[in-house]
């Protein structure tokens, strides 16, 4: 595999996948697996297999319902979507990620002070 | 916090439906995989190609269905029971390993959890009784004796004058003659304050106690019965408190049925009590005599938030007092306070935590057996460990893996073993009653089973580590390479160092029982200064008084004795009252002639009395060194008599001739003229008379003692008779020649005085049977450890002897380099046992007799014995190996 890949974070992948089916609806594993891949522009390093630890954590929490449904191309899938709860969570971590980036920039920003002590 | 909850159950909820969820996965990751090859093949792939980079992407379907539960259920629970289905499997493969380990740790856990249960129910458990820690029991304390027993008009004032304690209680042993139901009897029973029940916390469960009132000289005579009487004579029926009981003649009045759970152990208290009437309505004029004790002794209960030091210096004030108010009775005496449970078990507890370390090291050895048998077998399954390793097993789940095994074996031998102690301990403590206290509240609870699971599971861990933690770090590719051959020199080694360390703990037990062995040799030899051999002992005791008056009681004691000689067999017979030997002693303080008579009772000498008919010299054959023993001349109309022994002729007389000198006897209130000098007997038993603080003796005839105090024993005598045959037999035609007498008499409390001999070294005797046992089993286990070893070292360098052989090797070559290397597990196991049996048994030298916890004969003895064992052991094995046939053994790889 492609060396230059991001490993993925500890808790980005569930953020990841509450916001895919947020904005995509209903997805069966490998949709949302394809999904974060294009999004990501294949620059995350993702086993699609690890997507399924992932779920039935949310699963446990509430975050996501699933139900057995017919995919595209005629198979049983099992669907997921996002519950009120996930949403609630989602919002909250949404803004948590984007002030950690944020203050992650400002950091990394931070003029060179060499010279001046 | 609820949402933690919820995600548990969840979790627990998968844990139990996780096949299905497995299944479930399955279908969605087929689905998954085959959504990805068909949107490669659209992507223009070849089938093969579409379906090689969907299982790339996917990455390892494994690895996925792994993490999956891991997120879902429980992970280390599934680890674990997947352990424990392995475990399980290996250990029925190999029944015979698996019987022999189970077996072995049986034995040792079954032999610890037995003495736990003992340690359990005398030193752990609290006493049977609500807020037990208050309860104190009460003695005197004089010069001779830091536990006495206490006057009575004493204990009143005590009583009366404490700060500390809510209540007092005296109690003290008496037996009653029963008639007017059936067959005359004799009663246990006990003398006990109004207060000691309440004390105890014990209610009737029929009836009342008794009351303040009747607690005084002139209360109605009223008495309490035990559940086991109410039951044998009144069908426990309730109206019990409406009837009456006549004990020694007089009618005494039922008021109330003590509960058979009721359990009472201190001093002079009898335990097995049928009876009991209040102390304070006795007026015997002796128990009024404040210089006088008559056995009776003391409970008390704390006030609450006072502490044993507050009530000592307490009692010391109240003690004080009476000595200034009464010095002739009480100067130099005080009270003695002790916590009842540590006046209990305090003497027997060193005994049991000797024993328990024994135990313990019982349990190692068979650790350490264990640890061998799985060493041995691991080495067979090096290769397993080494595929798993490759596979990508981490060491620590291969240690997890074995400990497993080892933890399910623990626990099978520790379900195993606490049968065998749930039947062990019945027998043992059937078999030696006496040497124990509170031996009734043994009992297998909560505590005992804790103790087992955690002995089992540490048993476990212990012989479990060692042989885990070489195979998980055992080199894979050598063992790969090797054909599963590998690494073996460096078992050797461990197996070595734990025989080893087996045999020094062997050798330790083995001293430790050799030294009880070797005391109670000693003590056998021990001349008691009397001949116990067909002598037997009992008492004769009458509801009515022998005789009328004191002439006339004398006149019946004597035909008493003339009866009882008539008996054919009977050789001698003498009636004895006072001391009677190593089963209760009597002093008498006394002054002698040209002495002015002292102010105080403390500043009196002291001698152990015995009063005795002419023949008891005859019966005890006690020596007579000088001049003569009392005879039948000796009576009330002739001068006063004593007879003295050595001690006392050498402590109160020293070179000078006590024969003709005159002694003051205070409290018997009588001049005797000492006229003769008998051996000295061994009244405080065979171990402690030559420590004990009072070691002369004198001997009253019978017929002289003064008339006031003939009522003492005109109920009640205890009688010693010598035999040609086996005295126990001669008692029935004893029994019906008394009976001839007088019909009320009853006899009672008959033994033979070799049993009181034994009885008196009963404890030590436990002591030494039980270390007998817990050494013999060491040795077993530490010989069929060096066995196992010896085997597993041939089997292994089969073909090296072989070889050996083939180039010219005689068998008795091959026989001594086998046993050589035994012998050189055994001399390490030998010096480690010796340094540490020298550290050990230190801690047993109050248990010893005549020998020294570094005996040296013991210590060779014990040597000896070990290496032969041993030896004999690894013989078998060394003959295999020189019966091997190079031919076979060569072709055999």
């Amino acid at each position: 595999m492609d060396d230059s890949k991001l490993d993925l974070l500890q808790g980005t992948l569930d953020l990841m996948v509450l916001q895919t089916l947020v904005t995509m609806g209903p997805l069966h594993g490998y949709g949302i697996a394809r999904r974060i891949e294009q999004v990501s522009g294949n620059e995350v390093l993702l086993n699609q297999g690890t997507i399924y630890a992932s779920l039935v954590r949310l699963q446990q929490r509430r975050w996501i319902a699933a139900e057995w449904g017919i995919s595209d191309n005629n198979r049983k899938a099992k669907f997921y979507s996002i519950t009120k709860r996930g949403r609630k969570q989602l919002t909250q971590d949404a803004a948590y990620w984007q002030r950690l980036s944020c203050v992650m920039n400002r950091v990394l920003a931070m003029p060179s002070q060499e010279g001046k002590s | 916090m609820s949402g933690w909850l919820r995600q548990s159950l969840q979790r627990c909820g998968s844990f139990l439906r996780r096949e299905l969820l497995d299944q479930d996965l399955d279908a969605e990751m087929g689905a998954h995989l085959e959504s990805a090859v068909a949107e490669n093949l659209k992507h223009g792939m070849s089938p093969y190609e579409a379906r090689r980079q969907a299982l790339i992407q996917f990455g390892g379907t494994q690895h996925a269905k792994e993490n999956h539960r891991d997120a879902r259920g429980i992970p280390t629970l599934e680890l674990i029971f997947q352990d424990l289905r392995f475990a399980l499997r290996m250990l029925r493969k190999n029944p015979g390993f698996s019987a022999i380990a189970i077996l072995t740790l049986a034995l040792g856990i079954g032999a610890n959890t037995a003495l736990f249960s003992i340690v359990n129910g005398v030193l752990l458990n609290p006493l049977p009784y609500p807020q037990p820690d208050r309860l104190v029991a009460i003695y005197g304390h004089t010069q001779e004796f830091k536990t006495s027993s206490i006057s009575y008009p004493n204990f009143l004032d005590w009583q009366r004058d404490n700060n500390s304690f809510t209540a007092l209680a005296a109690f003290r042993g008496e037996d009653f003659n029963l008639t007017g139901m059936g067959d005359a009897e004799r009663l246990t029973g006990n003398m006990v304050s109004a207060t000691f029940f309440s004390i105890l916390g014990v209610k009737p469960s029929v009836g009342r106690t008794f009351t303040e009132s009747e607690d005084q000289v002139g209360g109605a005579p009223v008495a309490l019965i035990s559940e086991g009487l109410w039951k044998r004579k009144f069908s426990g029926s309730p109206d019990v408190v409406t009837k009456s009981i006549t004990l020694n003649g007089t009618l005494y009045s039922i008021v109330g049925v003590i509960p058979g759970s009721f359990h009472y152990q201190q001093g002079n208290f009898q335990t097995k009590s049928d009876l009991y009437v209040p102390i304070g309505q006795w007026n015997e004029p002796l128990f009024r005599d404040r210089r006088a004790a008559m056995g009776t002794n003391a409970v008390g209960r704390l006030k609450p938030g006072v502490t044993l030091v507050q009530a000592t210096s307490d009692m010391d004030r109240a003690a004080a007092h009476l000595s200034e108010v009464y010095p002739d009775a009480d100067k130099d005496s005080g009270i003695t306070l002790m916590a009842l449970k540590e006046n209990l078990v305090g003497d027997i507890r060193p005994f049991l935590l000797v024993l328990l370390a024994a135990v313990g090291f019982v349990l190692l050895i068979a650790c350490a057996n264990v640890a061998n048998l799985l060493l041995a077998r691991s080495t067979g399954r090096n290769r397993e460990f080494a595929i798993r390793t490759a596979l990508g097993a981490s060491p620590g789940r291969v240690v997890r893996q074995l400990l497993t095994e080892s933890i399910v074996l623990a626990l099978a031998g520790g379900a195993l073993g606490a049968l065998l102690a749930m039947w062990g301990t019945q027998y043992a403590i059937k078999m030696l009653p006496e040497a124990l206290p509170r031996a009734e509240e043994i009992h297998f609870d909560g505590r005992v089973f804790l103790f087992t699971l955690v002995a089992s599971l540490l048993a476990g861990v212990v012989f479990g580590l060692a042989p885990a933690y070489k195979s998980a770090r055992s080199e894979i590719r050598e063992s790969l390479k090797e054909g599963g051959r590998g690494g073996s020199a460096a078992r050797h080694r461990t197996q070595s160092v734990f025989v080893a360390v087996e045999m020094a703990l062997a050798l330790v037990l083995l001293v430790g029982a050799g030294l009880m062995i070797r005391t109670l040799t000693k003590l056998w030899s021990v001349d008691p200064g009397f001949d116990a051999h067909n002598v037997v002992t009992f008492n004769i005791a009458s509801a009515q008084p022998m005789g009328a008056t004191p002439p006339a009681t004398r006149v019946a004691l004597q035909q008493l004795h003339d009866a009882i000689s008539a008996v054919p067999g009977v050789q001698n017979v003498s009636l004895t009252m006072g001391s009677s030997l190593m089963n209760g002693d009597s002093e008498l303080p006394f002054w002698l002639e040209g002495e002015a008579k002292p102010a105080a009772q403390s500043d009196m000498k002291t001698a152990l009395f015995y009063i005795e008919q002419p023949e008891y010299l005859n019966v005890m054959k006690i020596p007579l060194k000088r001049g003569r023993f009392v005879t039948a001349t000796d009576n009330e109309n002739s001068p006063a008599v004593m007879v003295i022994d050595e001690r006392f002729a050498k402590r109160y007389f020293g070179d000078k001739d006590p024969i003709g000198t005159h002694v003051n006897l205070s409290i018997l209130n009588m001049t005797v003229e000492i006229v003769g000098i008998v051996g000295h007997v061994k009244q405080w038993g065979l171990d402690s008379d030559d420590t004990a603080t009072i070691q002369a003796q004198c001997y009253l005839p019978v017929p002289q003692i003064p008339d006031a105090f003939v009522p003492l024993f005109n109920r009640s005598v205890n009688v010693v008779v010598r035999t040609s045959a086996a005295p126990l037999g001669a008692m029935d035609s004893i029994r019906h020649a008394v009976q001839q007498v007088n019909s009320q008499i009853v006899v009672s409390g008959t033994a033979t005085l070799s049993s009181v001999i034994s009885d008196s070294l009963a404890a030590k005797r436990f002591v030494m049977v039980l270390l007998g046992i817990f050494a013999a089993l060491a040795l077993l286990l530490s010989s069929i450890g060096i066995y196992g070893v010896i085997s597993y070292v041939v089997g292994q360098r089969t073909q090296e002897i072989g070889i050996r052989m083939a180039l010219g090797a005689e068998r008795s070559n091959v026989l001594r380099m086998v046993l050589g290397q035994a012998g050189k597990m055994v001399i390490l196991g030998v010096v480690i046992g010796i340094l540490a049996a020298l550290a050990f048994t230190r801690l047993m030298a109050s248990m010893l007799f005549g020998v020294s916890p570094w005996d040296p004969v013991t210590l060779l003895g014990v040597v000896v014995v070990l290496s032969l064992v041993s030896l004999l052991a690894c013989y078998i094995p060394a003959r295999r190996a020189t019966r091997v046939d190079p031919m076979i053994a060569l072709r055999y790889e």
